[in-house]
């Protein structure tokens, strides 16, 4: 079902945990499937100088998000912010086909943390969110 | 799926799934495959052994549940067999009524033919369950209406075990002249099953849940019922579904009944002893978990619990590389992205039902594999909770 490369992230899932006093949080959850990810920042010259992720969710879930942090790891704020779920998916080498909604959630919430970092600073910043299936956004 | 490096035992828990042939049933089928392979229907030696032996088999699956032979009608399967009960007699019945009822917990076999119906313009009554997923008769009795032809609910349920109060709802049903179905599949062979004692009119099985083959099953059909063939084109199975037999599959459905039958109630004994063992130990040994199911009306086999704050499929993984066999009613192991009908009707969230987990316990089970997974899912449990943004701890 699930590739090596996708198995190994899910057994040995990179930066785990939450960050004291983050620079920046996003928690994202997708109500069709019941997913949750939380990300905490730490930023730092405008980089991203740590990371870590909690998910509850299946192995994609799971993986795609370890597979985020690493991605993302050492990028700056727009670097990380063009990091797209495609993106994650094609790191780890595609995932199953009823399995590509979860990796929507992976930068999403990267995205999520660093617009709240930006908000912190007073600014506002909009995310795209062209990928997206679950959300429907018009102006 | 994976590689399994660090598997020091394999442990089979999906005998819900399904079971492997056991050797007596191997052996009874293998001689049909290419000496005596002779069509059912023919009139010469090779067509009367054949012939001969299904007739045989047939006696066996009639006394599992204590029918006559000519009460059995062979199926490709559990599925067929409720499709062949609830369309048969829904189309049969036509001209009587159009008012069809079933429950919210039924396997999707049934479910999703009772939904066909209600596009074909038949009213479907969907009863409801408690929080143990056990069906109120009452509820039954409520939903008959003059135009009532079929009520169809199952026994052991196949998620989370509940044994369905099937002899009163049978009793109603016959009260009020309408016919009654349940599927036994997962309860045939694991507890008692008498269809006159049990009011019963059509019954499910399958043969790929006792030991037997996959691809057959059969319908009980009580004499004098009338039901509408599913499969039409030849005079097969007394006119009620057509098809050359598959012999080898029959003969082995026949030995797997009369195994199940004459082992059965040291084995419900032993089963169940192993089941409160494995049940009592998850709820000891690991922090929020909580039982699926009823506590007491449960089948011998089966195991099933939330796991809270984790997700199903996260934990099937970790446990198959740890070599144990189980399964979840998470939405997530569903490819529907909706979570177990049976454990929302029961009233679960739905973050608890995508952390259920179901273990069913068979023939090769003993108290080490118990042993094994109480030793080897606590770590996992704990791994996966401290990565679970759910939780006391998480902060939320
Ligand atoms: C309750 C119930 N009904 C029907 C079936 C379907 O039987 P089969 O696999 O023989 O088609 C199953 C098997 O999953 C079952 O558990
Ligand atoms: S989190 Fe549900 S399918 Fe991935």
């Amino acid at each position: 079902m699930y590739n090596e490369k996708v198995m190994d992230h899910f057994f040995n899932p990179r930066n785990v945990g939450e960050l004291e006093n983050p620079d920046g949080v996003g928690q994202v959850g997708n109500p069709v499937c019941g997913d949750m990810m939380r990300i905490t920042l730490r930023i730092k010259d405008n980089r991203i100088e740590d990371i870590k992720f909690r998910t509850f969710g299946c192995g994609a879930a799971i993986a795609t998000s370890s597979m985020v942090t690493e991605l993302v790891k050492g990028l700056t704020l727009e670097e990380a912010l063009e990091v797209s779920n495609k993106q994650v998916a094609e790191s780890l080498g595609g995932l199953p086909p009823q399995k590509l909604h979860c990796s929507n959630l992976a930068a999403e919430a990267v995205h999520a943390a660093i617009q709240d970092y930006y908000k912190k600073q007073g600014i506002d910043i909009e995310i795209k969110t062209e990928e997206h299936e679950h959300q429907e956004h018009g102006h | 799926m994976s590689s399994q490096p660090n598997a020091q035992r394999q442990v089979y828990l999906d005998h819900s799934a399904t079971t492997p042939v056991r050797p007596e049933v191997l052996a009874a089928m293998l001689p049909y495959f290419a000496g005596k392979f002779g069509n059912a229907s023919s009139v010469h030696r090779w067509g009367y052994a054949a012939r001969e032996a299904i007739n045989d088999a047939r006696e066996k699956v009639a006394s599992l549940i204590e029918a006559s032979p000519n009460e059995i009608i062979f199926t490709s399967g559990g599925t067929e067999a409720d499709n062949l009960a609830i369309r048969g007699i829904a189309h049969a019945r036509k001209s009587k009524g159009n008012h069809l009822i079933t429950s919210q917990i039924e396997h999707h076999a049934v479910l999703h033919t009772f939904e066909a119906l209600q596009k074909e313009g038949f009213e479907v009554t969907f009863v409801p369950c408690d929080k143990y997923g056990l069906i109120d008769p009452d509820d039954v009795r409520r939903a008959i209406r003059k135009d009532t032809i079929l009520v169809s609910i199952m026994h052991g349920q196949n998620e989370v075990g509940t044994v369905e109060p099937i002899k009163q709802i049978g009793e109603i049903a016959r009260e009020h002249g309408v016919l009654f179905h349940t599927d036994a599949v997962q309860s045939a062979g694991k507890i008692p099953i008498d269809v006159k004692d049990m009011n019963v009119d059509l019954l499910t099985l399958s043969s790929h849940k006792i030991y037997g083959p996959k691809g057959v099953g059969a319908l009980y059909v009580r004499r004098g019922v009338r039901l509408t063939p599913q499969v039409t084109g030849g005079a097969h199975e007394r006119m009620r579904r057509a098809g050359t037999e598959n012999v080898p599959g029959i003969i082995g459905f026949g030995e797997a009944s009369r195994l199940a039958k004459a082992e059965l109630p040291e084995e419900a004994e032993r089963l169940s002893k192993l089941r409160d063992k494995l049940i009592e130990g998850l709820l000891r040994e690991i922090p929020d978990v909580a039982l699926n199911g009823h506590p007491v009306l449960r089948l011998p086999h089966n195991v099933n619990v939330s796991v809270k704050y984790l997700e199903g499929e996260s934990i099937l993984l970790n446990l198959d590389r740890m070599g144990v066999a189980a399964s979840s009613g998470s939405a997530c192991t569903s490819g529907s992205l909706e979570p177990s009908h049976v454990l929302l009707a029961m009233g679960l969230s739905h973050e608890t039902a995508h952390g259920s987990l179901r273990f069913s316990l068979g023939m090769s089970n003993t108290e080490e594999d118990v042993d094994y997974v109480l030793e080897i899912l606590p770590p996992i449990v704990g791994k996966l909770r401290a990565m679970s943004p759910l939780g006391p701890g998480s902060g939320l």
